[in-house]
């Protein structure tokens, strides 16, 4: 048997954050080209600060001024760095405790090779030029035992916001990729629960009901009937027809699941649960393994199905 | 408390990669219907199911929900879910049964590590406001440790590879092993660094796998298991997420869970330590001393990401089941650099 199909999937996204005022503190503080701490309960001083103490969970708010130069506690070296790493030629991780500072610091050191990094080497922070409030206004650390740079004016922030791009190689399932394969032929494939003899379309991994994988694929028609439906009248991002339109659930005829779709060709104040609709594909060259082959459904022309001929599958 | 019991035990083979979905699905219908097979029940015969997984590593929200497509749960059916390893939804499940609510629970995790990057996904777990915008990665973090504990003089690279090597000599009798075989220490330490002071050997393997435990309380454990492995402790703590504030050589809720759970005297451990320093690090939190740890392999051998964890709870309780101890230890961790620590004490009573 072939791999299931596959393809990349790529999740990107912005992580906005409000900051706080210990955070906020903080990163307006990188924007100025400073680094502030926060003293805890036992007197230690931690960078980044805490809001709250480790130990005694007590709230924290007494910020100390501490230096951009420090020294290296720990490190470890990354021959090959990864996406959104802060460099992209080898560098150290390393714990780096700022003077004034009693707790350590996550960044990059740009040692250019690794027998030039040590535990206990100083260090100093290569601010970047366009800084906005985020740990990332640190470029990195570089090997320096000279002082940090001056301060400088800038606003406070209150917002930070962290994109986040993973990438995947998302895989059909065994009873799905029959399904895909099938479209990419004009064909709807479905399966049969061995167990409970009810036909999903589109297949699942395994019966919700009876937790066995199907077995049979069955080959359905591109007709059924709308088991319900709501008017989309309001405007969304990302929205490609203009509202009010129809999304209709679609009972293929010798299905038991019906799937979402879209309907068209009728005015939305006509369509009723019980009409009989049909597809309306896409033409042949446009066709792949998704369901958006078929571009929407129509209705047949056919006479309503009676109630009891989908109540069971509402 | 009600006695309680860890009675049945399935999991997948560890492999690099599969074919199925991040939903687990494909994963859990063959262990599921292994480990209810074995005890002579159905699923109707479960009081709760609880899952531990993730939805970075699958890539997609709710994958739990999709998971549940694999019990079967119709009727409705009571269950939950901890986006952590699933020795944390045992934790929840144990919780249920000591409130008399059910006699029987199965726990189930599962992870499909090879669909992502795993050290890019593990950066989602730290601080999102001054650690994660860095993307550190999960080796690299731990390359951190395993220097700070080289140069306080607790381990060494040497010590780590024979950790290595004698996980993947363990392993050679788990036929469910990702990792195993024959390795000289020394042959380990001629390897390239992937993130100095770590090798590869250091380093547990990228694995796809699942895992389920069932539970059960006092007779009805009695009934379904010739020697159940009674749970005797079970605890878990958790240490500071900023980890600049932390000594990284030491773990203070390892010792704090071990202690807590009653972990003197154990016989048999297995640890979940994803790299051979921390092997080193939790067998000195836990007082384990010279016993076995981790006859399995442990995770070196073979690590499913969300259910390694429970695996290792799994695996310790077979040496119950089976007869070769009469006290054990499973552990998880969860977090970046041992964060939190979860420590489950079994014994067999003859
Ligand atoms: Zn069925």
């Amino acid at each position: 048997m072939p791999r299931p199909l596959s393809a990349p999937l790529d999740v990107g996204f912005d992580y906005t954050r409000s900051t706080g005022p210990t955070l906020g503190r903080f990163l307006s503080d990188l924007r100025r080209r400073k680094v502030t701490g926060i003293r805890g309960a036992d007197g230690r001083v931690h960078v980044p600060p805490l809001e709250y103490d480790p130990v005694t969970a007590q709230r924290l708010t007494e910020f100390v001024d501490v230096a951009s130069t420090g020294v290296v506690r720990g490190w470890s070296w990354i021959p090959e760095p990864l996406e959104g790493q802060p460099l992209d030629r080898p560098f150290a991780w390393a714990l780096i405790q700022l003077d004034g500072a009693d707790t350590s610091l996550l960044h990059a050191v740009d040692a250019g090779s690794p027998d030039r990094i040590s535990t206990g080497a100083r260090v100093r922070v290569r601010w970047r030029g366009d800084r906005v409030g985020a740990i990332t206004d640190i470029e990195c650390f570089e090997l320096s035992d000279g002082p940090g740079d001056e301060p400088v004016e800038a606003d406070d922030v209150t917002m930070v916001t962290t994109p986040v791009h993973l990438h995947y190689t998302h895989t059909a399932s065994p009873t799905e990729d029959p399904f895909l394969r099938g479209l990419m032929e004009g064909r709807l494939l479905a399966q049969r629960c061995p167990a409970c003899e009810k036909v999903y379309f589109p297949p699942r991994p395994a019966c919700p009901t009876d937790g066995v994988p199907t077995t049979d694929a069955v080959e359905l028609s591109d007709r059924g009937t709308i088991t319900t439906f709501c008017v989309v009248n309001v405007p969304f991002l990302g929205q490609r027809i203009p509202p009010p339109y129809v999304s209709a659930y679609v009972l293929l005829d010798g299905a038991d699941i019906p799937f979402l779709h879209l309907l068209l060709g009728v005015a939305p104040e006509d369509v009723r649960m019980g009409m009989r609709v049909e597809a309306v594909w896409k033409p042949r060259e446009e066709w792949g393994p998704t369901m958006q082959n078929i571009d929407h459904f129509k209705p047949s022309g056919e006479p309503d199905a009676p109630f009891d001929s989908y109540s069971q599958h509402l | 408390m009600r006695d309680v019991a860890v009675v049945g035990f399935a999991q997948t083979p560890c492999v690099r990669e599969t074919d199925g979905t991040t939903n687990g699905v494909e994963m859990l219908v063959p262990i599921f219907h292994e480990v209810l097979g074995g005890l002579g029940l159905t699923k109707s015969d479960i009081g709760f199911w609880c899952s531990g997984s993730s939805d970075y590593l699958a890539g997609r929200a709710f994958s739990f929900v999709s998971a549940v497509d694999a019990i079967g749960a119709f009727p409705p059916i009571m269950e939950s879910h901890v986006e952590m390893d699933a020795a944390w939804a045992l934790y929840e499940a144990w919780v249920k049964l000591q409130c008399g609510e059910v006699d029987t629970a199965l726990v189930y995790g599962f992870g499909k590590s090879s669909a992502g990057q795993l050290r890019r996904v593990m950066a989602m777990q730290l601080d999102p406001y001054v650690v994660t915008p860095l993307w550190p990665d999960s080796l690299g973090l731990a390359g951190i440790q395993a220097r700070m504990g080289i140069e306080d003089g607790l381990w060494s690279e040497r010590a780590m590879a024979e950790v290595a090597a004698r996980s993947r000599a363990a392993a050679m009798s788990n036929p469910l092993a990702q990792l195993s075989g024959p390795v000289s220490p020394e042959d380990l330490l001629d390897e390239p660094y992937v993130a100095d002071p770590l090798r590869r050997h250091d380093c547990a393997p990228i694995t796809d796998g699942a895992s389920t435990v069932v539970l059960a309380a006092g007779d009805r454990a009695r009934e379904l298991c010739e020697r159940p492995a009674w749970i005797t402790g079970f605890e878990h703590r958790v240490d500071s997420p900023s980890f600049g504030t932390r000594d990284l050589t030491a773990s203070p809720s390892a010792v704090a869970a071990g202690k807590a759970a009653g972990a003197d005297g154990v016989e048999v451990a297995e640890l979940h330590a994803p790299f051979t320093h921390q092997e080193l690090l939790l067998s000195q939190a836990l007082g384990l001393g010279d016993i076995t740890v981790n006859p399995s392999g442990g995770v070196l051998a073979g690590n499913p990401m969300f259910t390694a964890g429970l695996s290792r709870i799994g695996e310790a309780a077979r040496r119950v089941h089976d007869g070769t101890a009469s006290k054990v230890l499973g552990h998880a961790t969860s977090g970046p650099l041992l964060q939190q620590n979860l420590v489950c004490v079994m014994e067999g009573r003859d």
